[in-house]
C-alpha cells in the first residue's frame, strides 16, 4: 500500500485524478456466468450499452463491438433488455 | 487617495447596496431562493439582470439547500457564483455549506442576518451565521450599508485566491442594514470589474480532457488530513483579506481590514462586537471618553477566520474586555465571547460576556453605557433579569 500523505501533500479539497489511483478490474466479481454476444442476432440497437451500469459494453463509434469482461459484474441487465436475445450468459468454465 | 474614482453618495439600503456590488461584479451564475430579510438583495439584483445591467444566469431554485448545491456545481464548473440567504434558509442550507467549504468552492454569499426559529421571528440576530460557524467558510460582518457594499466587492478576491478557495459570507444585520437607507458611495462599474478580475479558470468539472473526482469519500485514513487542509485554507484567508483590503483602500480610500480598532489608545476597557451594533458602541465610547473614561471598541469584521493575534496585541493588557454576542449558546459560552476568551487565554485580562439583541431587540446606548460601567446582567435588556451589581 502506498505511503499515507500529509495534509499539505493532498490536492485541494482532496480531488482525485484517474492517474493518481489504482484501476482494479471488477470482472472477477461475476458469479452468474459471462455475457456472450451473438453478432448474428445483434441489431445494434445499443439498449445494452444504455443500460449497462458498468460501461462494459464497448462501442466502435456507434457500432457495438464487444463486452469488456474486465469490468462486467454479471448483473445480466443486457441479457434482460436485448430485444433479439443476442446476449446470453455462458458458464465461465465453458469458455 | 484616488478620490477621482469615487462617485457621489447615493441613498441605498444595505440590500440594494449589495445588489449594486453584484451588478458590478457581474457574476456568471446566481442560484438563489428568496427569504426575508435577504429578499431585497436578490429582488433588486434580479431586476438589474432582467434590465440587462448584468449578464448573470439567475437560477430560481426550489430551496436554499438547492441554492448552495447549484452554487457548488457552478463554482467548480468555472463560473463566478454568488448567492444569498438568511435565517431558516441558512439553516436549511447548512448541510451543503459544509460541503461547499470542503469541496473548496469559492462561492460568495450575501447574508441578511436574522434570528432562527423558534419562536418564528424575522428580525436580526447572528444565530444563523453561528449555526454554520464551524463549517469552514469565511464570515465577514458589515457595520453599515457602505461596509456591506465594500465587503461584497472584496469578497470574490478573497474567496477565489488560490490559497483560500473557500466560500465567503458577507453578513449584514437584517433590517437594521438590509432595509435601512443610508448614503452609500459606489465605485465606478469598471473599477469594480478591474478590481475583481477574472474568475480563476484553474479547474473545471466540465473539462472532460482532465477528469477529476470532486468531493471523494474519505475514510479515517484521510478525513482528518482533509479537514486540516481546509483549516489551513481558512487561516490563509486572514492574510489574503489584509492584502485585498490594502488594495481596496488604495482604490476607495476606505479600510476594510479584518477588524477595526476604535479609540483603543490608552483604553482600560473595551467592547468587542460584530455588525451594526458597533455604530452604537462608537457613540457611547465617544460620550464616555468625553467624560474621561478610558474605553474603546474592537469591531470584528472577519469573524472567521478570527483575528486572534490582533486581538491579543490590542486587548492583551486591558483591565477588562467585554464581549457583546448577538447569539447565544444555551448552556455554554456565547460564540464571540468564547473566541475572545480563548484568544486571551494565558493573559491576565478578564473577559466579560453579554448576550444582547436576540430576535431584533434593540441595543440602546444606555445599555452599552451600563455595560461599560459594569452594571448590566449577562442577558441585556431581558425583562426578568436584574443587574448583577
Amino acid at each position: 500500500m502506498a505511503e499515507l500523505k500529509r495534509w499539505d501533500q493532498l490536492s485541494r479539497g482532496g480531488t482525485v485524478a484517474p492517474a493518481d489511483v489504482a484501476q482494479p478490474t471488477t470482472g472477477d466479481w461475476r458469479t452468474s456466468g459471462k455475457p456472450t454476444l451473438d453478432y448474428g442476432r445483434c441489431v445494434n440497437c445499443l439498449l445494452c450499452w444504455i443500460y449497462c451500469p458498468d460501461s462494459a459494453i464497448v462501442l466502435d463509434g456507434t457500432t457495438l463491438s464487444g463486452i469488456d469482461h474486465d469490468y462486467c459484474k454479471g448483473c445480466e441487465l443486457c441479457v434482460e433488455v436485448c430485444p433479439t436475445g443476442a446476449i446470453a450468459m455462458v458458464a465461465e468454465e465453458a469458455l | 487617495m484616488t478620490a477621482t474614482l469615487q462617485e457621489h453618495p447615493v441613498l441605498l439600503t444595505g440590500g440594494e447596496a449589495v445588489a449594486h456590488a453584484m451588478r458590478q461584479l457581474d457574476p456568471d451564475v446566481v442560484p438563489v431562493y428568496p427569504i426575508t430579510p435577504q429578499t431585497p438583495i436578490i429582488q433588486t439584483f434580479s431586476k438589474m439582470a432582467a434590465d440587462g445591467e448584468a449578464n448573470t444566469v439567475i437560477v430560481n431554485v426550489e430551496s436554499e439547500h438547492s441554492a448552495m448545491s447549484a452554487a457548488i456545481g457552478s463554482a467548480l464548473a468555472g463560473a463566478r457564483t454568488i448567492t444569498a440567504t438568511s435565517s431558516q434558509g441558512l439553516a436549511l442550507m447548512a448541510e451543503v455549506v459544509y460541503i461547499a467549504a470542503s469541496m473548496r468552492a469559492p462561492v460568495v454569499m450575501a447574508v441578511g442576518n436574522r434570528a432562527l426559529s423558534g419562536p418564528i421571528n424575522i428580525h436580526c440576530d447572528h444565530s444563523d451565521s453561528m449555526l454554520v460557524r464551524d463549517s469552514g467558510v469565511v464570515q465577514l460582518f458589515a457595520e453599515n450599508a457602505q461596509e456591506a457594499y465594500d465587503l461584497m466587492v472584496m469578497a470574490p478576491r478573497i474567496a477565489e485566491h488560490p490559497d483560500v478557495s473557500l466560500p465567503v459570507f458577507v453578513c449584514q444585520d437584517g433590517f437594521t442594514i438590509t432595509h435601512a437607507a443610508e448614503p452609500v458611495t459606489l465605485l465606478p462599474d469598471e473599477a469594480v470589474r478591474a478590481f475583481a478580475g477574472a474568475y480563476p479558470a484553474d479547474r473545471s468539472v466540465l473539462d472532460a480532457g482532465h477528469p477529476l473526482t470532486h468531493g471523494p469519500f474519505a475514510m479515517p485514513d484521510y478525513y482528518f488530513e482533509l479537514r486540516r487542509q481546509q483549516t489551513a485554507a481558512l487561516l490563509a484567508a486572514h492574510d489574503v483579506h489584509v492584502d485585498v483590503s490594502v488594495e481596496f483602500e488604495r482604490l476607495s480610500g476606505r479600510c476594510l481590514a479584518p477588524y477595526e480598532a476604535y479609540r483603543l489608545d490608552a483604553a482600560e476597557r473595551a467592547i468587542v462586537v460584530l455588525g451594526s451594533s458597533a455604530g452604537t458602541v462608537k457613540d457611547v465610547v465617544d460620550a464616555l471618553r468625553a467624560d474621561g473614561e478610558h474605553v474603546g471598541l474592537l469591531k470584528i469584521r472577519s469573524f472567521r477566520p478570527f483575528p486572534a493575534e490582533a486581538l491579543r496585541h490590542l486587548l492583551g493588557d486591558l483591565h477588562e474586555v467585554i464581549v457583546l454576542d448577538r447569539a447565544d449558546s444555551p448552556g455554554g459560552a456565547p460564540p464571540l465571547g468564547a473566541d475572545v476568551a480563548f484568544a486571551l487565554h494565558g493573559y491576565a485580562t478578564p473577559v466579560r460576556s453579554h448576550v444582547y439583541g436576540l430576535g431584533g431587540r434593540d441595543l440602546h446606548p444606555e445599555a452599552v453605557r451600563d455595560v461599560f460601567l459594569g452594571c448590566a446582567p449577562h442577558y441585556l435588556g431581558v425583562r426578568g433579569d436584574e443587574c448583577l451589581v
